[in-house]
């Protein structure tokens, strides 16, 4: 600052002798090149300081996000870095992931995480959904992106929507969740989690937020009405009954095949030895 | 009254009588109800498969009164609500009324599912016990090739079923047929196009499986199970060598009425049995795969388990591409249709490869002890550990999934286990054969062990060894060793005495088992009057 000033005040002595129309001397001239030069780059910077989004601007954060603050200064900061920038080779940049995806990595307990693996798996959470809200407010203020609706009953409600929410699954989900959305493997290691037995807002924000190996099906891909669809297929497939009897774990052909061995097969070859003893 | 009682008792005689003058059928019916079968849990493995074939026809007549092979497109507007108005193929919408809608549909056909893997699980083991006990061998070799032949038909008729209810895990399973034949070279664009009746999955492919699967396969399956039978019959059981059981007779039980029974009851517990599991295990939920679109595939689809080796063998061949001029020969070729080639013919040729390298040309009747033919265990040891190998890699996602492991290792570890795990098994397997083996030599030698030790007036300790038989100077046994079951526990020498029998209470009276020494025991009335003065 205090050269800026420096060659500011100079600038404006050399400019008194260029009006009178004298020839100017190299000196001069030079000097006066030097301060163009000083005076376009003072404006755009001057320019882009009351344009740009300040990261530090001068909006103080609210109550909720300095809470949420410090909050993440004990469990976030480490790997995310101290302004949530990021740390290589630890964790990802923050800004602009919005409050959506700090409440599904908290909520689900994948944050903080416990190690570096293939992908963070989910556990009992370890800060309370108020703890999780106040770091999703921070991150939120600091840099943007996409949040949740408010509410806990995300489900779209109505005559087809289920049965088009099971389309929609079908589609976009099923390839790695499975159909009955019991989860699958992914290459390396990662892995596609179950679905059930998670909240509604938590599913919201997956889809909206992709979080970990999942890609982002942002606004543009599902609507917000799409994603209350899948929502409320998920919700009648969490209270389906399964009406054909216990479901050996909805993994398809390869626990039935286990079951026709350990089951059928060993009750009827032990029928066999008991027939065949007999006589 | 009195006039028609004498009447009405020769009323069966008679009548048979007449019918037999027509028919002539007496003296081949008695042939056939005086038959011998000889009596060993494993021979009822192949009956087992043959129960499964009757319960699989049974429900399957019901499934055909509601089932529709039909591919048009139709919107649902059944009992399940989650599918509601969803535009789906009329065999699909069927499918879900059997399960929602039809008085008991859903365990008519989750029986119909279950019978199809115990069919094909019952042939496996069967096929196994075969295999394993020499009873492939001349004359019976065309009965094994027969066998094998009802293996493949059986998966054939397995997977026209899976694919049947258009969902969507079948949907993809015969997505997966058509990519096979494709690959097939030169015919393979011809052979798919004329199946599917153009480009997959069309319109004609459904009806087409249906009828298959209904009338083509299945008759085929009974004519080959009726030539399976009659050959069974007219070449008679093998049976387990022992005392009295030679090459020449067969020892057992008489047709009827003791087998005929035990085979009645043996059905009733197989219904029971898949009965049981259609009602209290859910199969193929196909309400939860939605309609078969092309663009919907659901991780962990996998076939039915016998077709999961299958899928095993695309899972671990790797990417190999071939091409040659303008042709290209697809990875999926080489495990999807070389390899079951092999698959079908190396078993045919089997006995006749073992006869050439053993110079065994005799005909045999009695049963071979695995452990007596370590080579062949051994080989059919690495068969099954390829087989299983193959059906787990067919799995691998599940299992990577479920246990937390990465895919990729398990892809690798299939790779690997292929090549690594058959010889291992055959060492394995031979080892144990041998060791078995000299066990049984041991028994006969040296007698059973007792359990009794004794201390000898010079201190040694030994223990008593029971004899099988008439010893040698120096107390060795001198009973050769023929392929029959050497004892090796008191208890089977009587010891213990026979087992009671009766399964909830005895049905006669147990046998004094010898004691020795002879305990002092009360006199038969006394006994009586102490039970009855409790």
């Amino acid at each position: 600052m205090t050269s800026e000033h420096h060659a500011r005040r100079t600038g404006w002595r050399s400019l008194r002798p260029w009006r009178g129309g004298q020839p100017r001397s190299r000196g001069r001239r030079r000097l006066g090149r030097a301060f163009r030069l000083v005076a376009a780059l003072a404006l755009a910077g001057g320019v882009y300081t009351v344009f740009a989004p300040g990261v530090s601007s001068a909006q103080p954060l609210s109550q909720d996000a300095q809470d949420g603050q410090a909050l993440y200064a004990v469990n976030c900061a480490s790997c995310h870095g101290p302004n949530a920038q990021g740390v290589t080779n630890r964790g990802p940049s923050l800004i602009g992931v919005g409050s959506a995806a700090v409440e599904f990595q908290v909520t689900t307990g994948r944050m903080p995480a416990t190690r570096q693996e293939a992908q963070i798996e989910e556990k009992p959470p370890q800060l309370s959904d108020e703890q999780a809200r106040k770091i999703g407010q921070y991150i939120q203020e600091l840099g943007g992106g996409p949040q949740l609706p408010e509410g806990n009953d995300l489900a779209a409600t109505g005559e087809d929507a289920i049965a088009q929410g099971g389309e929609l699954f079908r589609i976009n989900c099923a390839s790695c969740h499975g159909n009955a959305g019991r989860g699958g493997a992914l290459s390396s290691g990662k892995f596609a989690p179950s679905i059930s037995g998670i909240s509604q807002r938590q599913i919201y924000a997956a889809m909206l937020t992709g979080p970990q190996n999942m890609p982002v099906f942002g606004d543009n891909q599902l609507t917000p009405d799409q994603k209350r669809e899948i929502i409320a297929y998920l919700e009648n497939l969490k209270h389906d009954k399964d009406p054909g009897g216990w479901n050996i774990g909805r993994v398809g052909p390869v626990s039935e095949g286990l079951a026709i061995f350990l089951v059928g097969m060993v009750a009827l070859v032990f029928t066999a030895l008991w027939i065949a003893g007999k006589s | 009254m009195k006039r028609r009682t004498p009447e009405l008792r020769a009323l069966p005689a008679e009548s048979l009588g007449a019918l037999d003058d027509r028919l002539h059928s007496a003296s081949p019916l008695r042939k056939i109800l005086n038959k011998v079968f000889p009596d060993h849990w494993s021979f009822l493995l192949g009956e087992l498969a043959l129960w499964a074939f009757i319960i699989l026809l049974l429900t399957g007549t019901f499934l055909t009164f509601f089932f529709d092979p039909s591919m048009e497109e139709v919107r649902y507007n059944g009992s399940y609500t989650p599918l509601r108005g969803v535009s789906m193929s009329r065999a699909y919408e069927t499918s879900l009324n059997i399960s929602f809608d039809v008085r008991g549909g859903l365990v008519i056909r989750q029986m119909h599912h279950w019978a199809a893997l115990l069919f094909m699980a019952a042939i496996i083991v069967h096929m196994l016990r075969v295999f394993f006990t020499g009873a492939f061998r001349k004359p019976r070799e065309l009965n094994w090739i027969v066998g094998l032949l009802l293996f493949w038909v059986g998966f054939l008729e397995g997977f026209c079923g899976y694919s049947l209810p258009d969902d969507g895990l079948s949907g993809t399973g015969l997505r997966i047929a058509s990519a096979i034949m494709l690959s097939i070279p030169v015919v393979g664009s011809w052979l798919t196009t004329a199946i599917f009746g153009g480009e997959f999955p069309g319109t004609e492919i459904i009806p087409r499986l249906y009828i298959v699967h209904v009338l083509l396969v299945p008759a085929l399956l009974v004519a080959l199970i009726s030539v399976h039978l009659a050959l069974m019959v007219l070449q008679k059981h093998t049976q387990w060598p022992g005392p009295g059981r030679t090459n020449d007779n067969v020892v057992g039980e008489r047709a009827y009425p003791r087998y005929a029974t035990k085979m009645a009851g043996f059905f009733m517990i197989v219904f029971a049995v898949v009965a049981i599991m259609g009602g209290l295990f859910q199969i193929n939920p196909i309400w939860l795969f939605g309609p078969y679109k092309a663009a919907a595939v659901s991780s962990a689809s996998q076939p039915d388990w016998y077709v999961l080796f299958l899928e095993g063998s695309t899972r671990l061949f790797p990417n190999w591409e071939i091409r040659v001029a303008d042709h290209t020969v697809p990875a999926i070729f080489w495990p999807a249709v070389v390899l079951p080639g092999i698959l079908t013919v190396l078993p045919m040729l089997y006995p006749f490869l073992e006869a050439r390298f053993t110079k065994d040309r005799a005909s045999h009747h009695l049963l071979q002890r695995p452990r007596d033919v370590p080579t062949r265990t051994g080989l059919g040891a690495m068969a099954v550990s390829f087989y299983v190998v193959l059906t787990l890699s067919g799995g691998n996602d599940v299992i990577a999934d479920k246990f937390h492991i990465s895919l990729n290792a398990t892809t690798w570890a299939g790779r690997i286990g292929l090549i690594v795990v058959p010889p291992l098994a055959y060492y394995v397997a031979h080892r144990i054969c041998l060791g078995l083996q000299q066990h049984d030599r041991e028994v006969l030698a040296h007698g059973i062990e007792t359990g009794v030790i004794r201390r000898l007036p010079d201190g040694r300790f030994i223990e008593v060894h029971q004899p099988l038989g008439p010893v040698d100077e120096h107390g060795h046994g001198q009973l050769e060793y023929t392929g029959w079951a050497v004892p090796k526990k008191m208890n089977r020498v009587g010891a213990l005495g026979p087992a009671i029998k009766g399964f909830f209470f005895p049905i006669e009276k147990p046998p004094q088992a010898p004691v020795s020494p002879a305990p002092q025991l009360p006199a038969e009335s006394e006994r009586r009057e102490v039970e009855a003065r409790r």
